[in-house]
């Protein structure tokens, strides 16, 4: 129940954490965030034209992955990663060797809390993900192991000690995360509401997970982290994040993983054009009503004891019931597929999985 | 093709935009004064301060306007709420007998409404209630009068709040324990917990989905990306829990563990507790919707060392658990966040310890127990439910511990008790 001790942030977790960044044009934006992203190691994933010379700030240690070494390195199998949209970040979380992922959008920036101070988003995520979730009963009074806050009055002393938390889902001031249709219907509405609260997201709900101020275990999660076929040659965009979001989301519950959201705040700072939003999500809106069912009535078997054995058992029961509402299901099903081999080709199981003894699985 | 707007037109929308700027209409010629009134009407900025502009202009014209349109200059405030005051009531447990400061402390909110205080029966002394409230005060004798000696139910304590929300007339409840105070939100307003309740209540709530911008309906919020449309319009609220700041709602062994500790973080949020997730659901600042989930809320759980302190009570946690339970069967909404009040630091966690430790205890049953109760679809109603849920206390937990054997006959008789005393409550959804 302890917090972490106040280490400052340039150390903590420096060599364990590495910030996945896609981006198709211009990486100026580090600037802003240099004070507390300096000391950590980049993986940026450059969409589109690989001919294309984009720009690291100086003083930042990264590595680079174009389409073409994206194709390189994956082969045959890079066909589950997308083309022409950030999906193709998740390539990133593939070839990763750290512990934990924080990812974020190229046009998210530094953002102030009530007294003015900037907020430093990559040391609240962390301490999100160090500190235990609590998602077999709401508490609430939020996260009880913030300071200052704790369990409230009935709530059952077993369940204190919490669970590993493997994400941790970040907010946005100014442009807010909506879907075209309400882009079109609030096109000035910014969110100006800063809520100081981070809280466990309840066993057996899901919730729409965004990919802009995401991090997360990769040890834990990172193999249901995939963000599906989007973009160029797909009749569907901006659902990547809600995909890999719902299994994850399913996975955790299964596994007994917390999955946090509220805190911290980013500056989110351009807003997509509308049209162009309908026209990619378009599919996705009539979809989503099956899909939303789908996900809330996936069951795993108890032999399913690691994040991988779950996303091959959600893909397979994809295929079969959501193929009938389109082929493109079929696709992703194989895709998913294709990015466990791919996932388990460069994570060799040598290394830490979440495998957990098969009586914490519920 | 359109024929665009004449340099006049344009000039008038203008003025309608920079009304506030504007001191003195009279220069204006008749026709363009009489434009401009029209135009502000239908702008809806025919604000006291603009309607005022225009008389002092003398013009006869607007004068006969104003009259043929019935306009009138306010002198009451017109409340924007949809909720009349009168289907409101707010429901107090006097446990201490000294009102004084708690209700004027609460004039300026709670003065337009009809309040219930139930005095709790086992305090001796008189209840000192400070004048110009629309109040009824119901004490021992009443509770016996109404309740008669047939019930297994004991009204002492906190547990006397059910009480009041028995013979209550109104559609919507609001209850707070007589330790609590108005808040202060993070700019120093006083937050009006009522007005805040009610909003809570009668907008939709979202438990099948979760929202990660938190209340959707709340101003300059939404529903966020990937959220379902279908989803969208929710379903309706039946109980609010608010929070509290100074003493937050901690047991005693956490109490008596960080002494100090106060709750100071003001959360601007509501959000809907999701189905099928269960949450600690205090009585200590609540409303609800009485008409559909009253008889949800039952006095059921008693300690056996149950005391006139917080920590000393478990009543509110089993009763709560119960509305959610409820409320997800019935396809309503529980919301969580604000209004806070401010909860005065009053009693000894240390000493409470040695009489909550039972209760401490009991909540290792009590969860696992409300989280596999599934209801049969033939209960429709709040009555119907907690009948169900009576029965399987009965027989999965009446062996574990007397106390569990009590509850569930006191539900029962609750229920029965509803039924002949409560005003009619009509089926959810209506």
């Amino acid at each position: 129940m302890a917090e972490p001790a106040t280490i400052s942030p340039a150390t903590l977790l420096k060599d364990e954490l590495d910030i996945v960044i896609p981006t198709i044009r211009n990486l100026d934006f580090l600037e802003m965030w240099r004070p507390f992203f300096q000391p950590y190691h980049l993986i940026i994933v450059q969409d589109g034209d690989p001919s294309k010379n984009i720009k690291v700030p100086e003083g930042f240690d990264y590595e680079l992955y174009n389409r073409n070494d994206i194709n390189r390195i994956l082969g045959p199998k890079a066909s589950c990663i997308s083309f022409k949209d950030s999906a193709c970040r998740c390539f990133g979380y593939m070839v990763s060797k750290k512990k934990y992922i924080y990812t974020i959008d190229d046009d998210c920036f530094v953002a102030k809390d009530p007294t003015g101070k900037d907020i430093n988003a990559l040391e609240q995520h962390i301490k999100n993900l160090l500190s235990p979730s609590t998602p077999f009963f709401f508490n609430t009074l939020y996260d009880p192991y913030r300071a200052g806050a704790d369990f409230v009055r009935g709530y059952p002393f077993s369940l204190r000690e919490g669970v590993p938390t493997a994400v941790s889902h970040g907010l946005w001031l100014n442009i807010p995360d909506y879907d075209a249709p309400t882009q079109l219907v609030k096109p000035l509405e910014r969110n100006t509401r800063y809520v100081d609260a981070i809280m466990t997201i309840p066993k057996g709900t899901l919730f729409p997970m965004c990919g802009m101020n995401l991090a997360f275990n990769r040890e834990l999660i990172g193999a249901a982290m995939y963000f599906g076929l989007m973009g160029d040659g797909q009749p569907i965009g901006r659902y990547d994040d809600m995909w890999a979001g719902w299994c994850t989301k399913v996975i955790c519950d299964h596994l007994g993983l917390g999955v946090k959201t509220g805190l911290p705040y980013i500056w989110h700072s351009k807003a997509s054009n509308p049209f162009v939003n309908l026209k990619k999500e378009y599919k996705g809106i009539y979809w989503q009503e099956e899909l939303i069912p789908f996900f809330q009535s996936v069951t795993l078997p108890k032999d399913c004891t690691t994040v991988q054995k779950c996303y091959i058992e959600i893909s397979k029961q994809v295929k079969a019931k959501l193929g009938k509402v389109d082929e493109y299901f079929i696709k992703l099903a194989d895709a998913m597929v294709t990015w466990i081999e791919a996932w388990d080709e460069l994570n060799p199981s040598g290394a830490k999985s979440a495998e957990l003894p098969n009586g914490a699985a519920k | 093709m359109r024929t665009p707007p004449s340099l006049l037109s344009l000039t008038i929308d203008s003025a309608v935009i920079n009304l506030s700027n504007i001191t003195d209409l009279s220069p204006l010629p008749d026709h363009i004064l009489i434009d401009l009134f029209l135009r502000t009407l239908r702008a809806g900025k025919l604000t006291e301060r603009v309607l005022k502009l225009f008389i002092a202009t003398g013009k006869d014209e607007v004068h006969s306007l104003i009259q043929a349109l019935n306009i009138q200059v306010i002198v009451t405030p017109v409340l924007p709420t949809k909720i009349k005051d009168d289907e409101i009531d707010i429901v107090i447990g006097a446990v201490s007998s000294d009102m004084t400061s708690f209700l004027n402390e609460w004039r300026p909110i709670f003065s337009r409404f009809h309040l219930i205080i139930v005095k709790d029966p086992d305090l001796k002394e008189e209840l000192k209630i400070p004048e110009g409230f629309n109040l009824d005060v119901y004490t021992k004798s009443d509770i016996d009068r109404v309740v008669g000696s047939s019930t297994s139910i004991l009204f002492s304590g906190y547990s006397c709040r059910y009480f009041g929300y028995l013979v209550s007339l109104k559609k919507y409840i609001i209850s707070v324990d007589d330790d609590c105070l108005p808040a202060r939100d993070n700019k120093g307003f006083l937050v009006d917990a009522v007005a805040q309740h009610i909003t809570n209540l009668t907008n939709p709530a979202t438990p099948f989905f979760f929202n990660t911008l938190y209340d959707p309906f709340s101003e300059g919020a939404d529903f966020v990306r990937g959220y379902p449309f279908s989803l969208r319009s929710g379903v309706k609220c039946a109980l609010s829990c608010g929070l509290w700041l100074n003493l937050a709602d901690h047991d005693a062994p956490t109490q008596a563990l960080k002494t100090r500790q106060r709750n100071s973080r003001y959360v601007d949020a509501v959000i809907t507790v999701p189905a099928r997730a269960l949450a600690p659901i205090s009585g200590i600042n609540i409303a609800f919707d009485r008409e559909v989930v009253g008889p949800a809320l039952v006095p059921a759980l008693r300690l056996a060392g149950e005391g006139k302190f917080r920590w000393e009570t478990m009543e509110d946690i089993w009763s709560g658990m119960c509305v959610k339970v409820v409320c997800d069967h019935l396809g309503l909404g529980v919301k969580s966040g604000l209004p806070y009040v401010w909860r005065t630091d009053r009693g000894d966690a240390i000493s409470s310890l040695k009489k909550e430790w039972e209760g401490v205890k009991l909540m290792e049953e009590v969860v696992p127990f409300f989280q596999s109760v599934r209801l049969p679809r033939t209960a429709t109603t709040a009555e119907d439910c907690v009948v169900e849920v009576a029965k399987a206390v009965k027989e999965q937990l009446g062996s574990t511990d007397p106390v569990f054997a009590r509850a569930a006959g006191a539900m029962l008789d609750w229920v029965k008790l509803w039924k002949s005393v409560g005003s009619s409550s009509s089926p959810p959804g209506v």
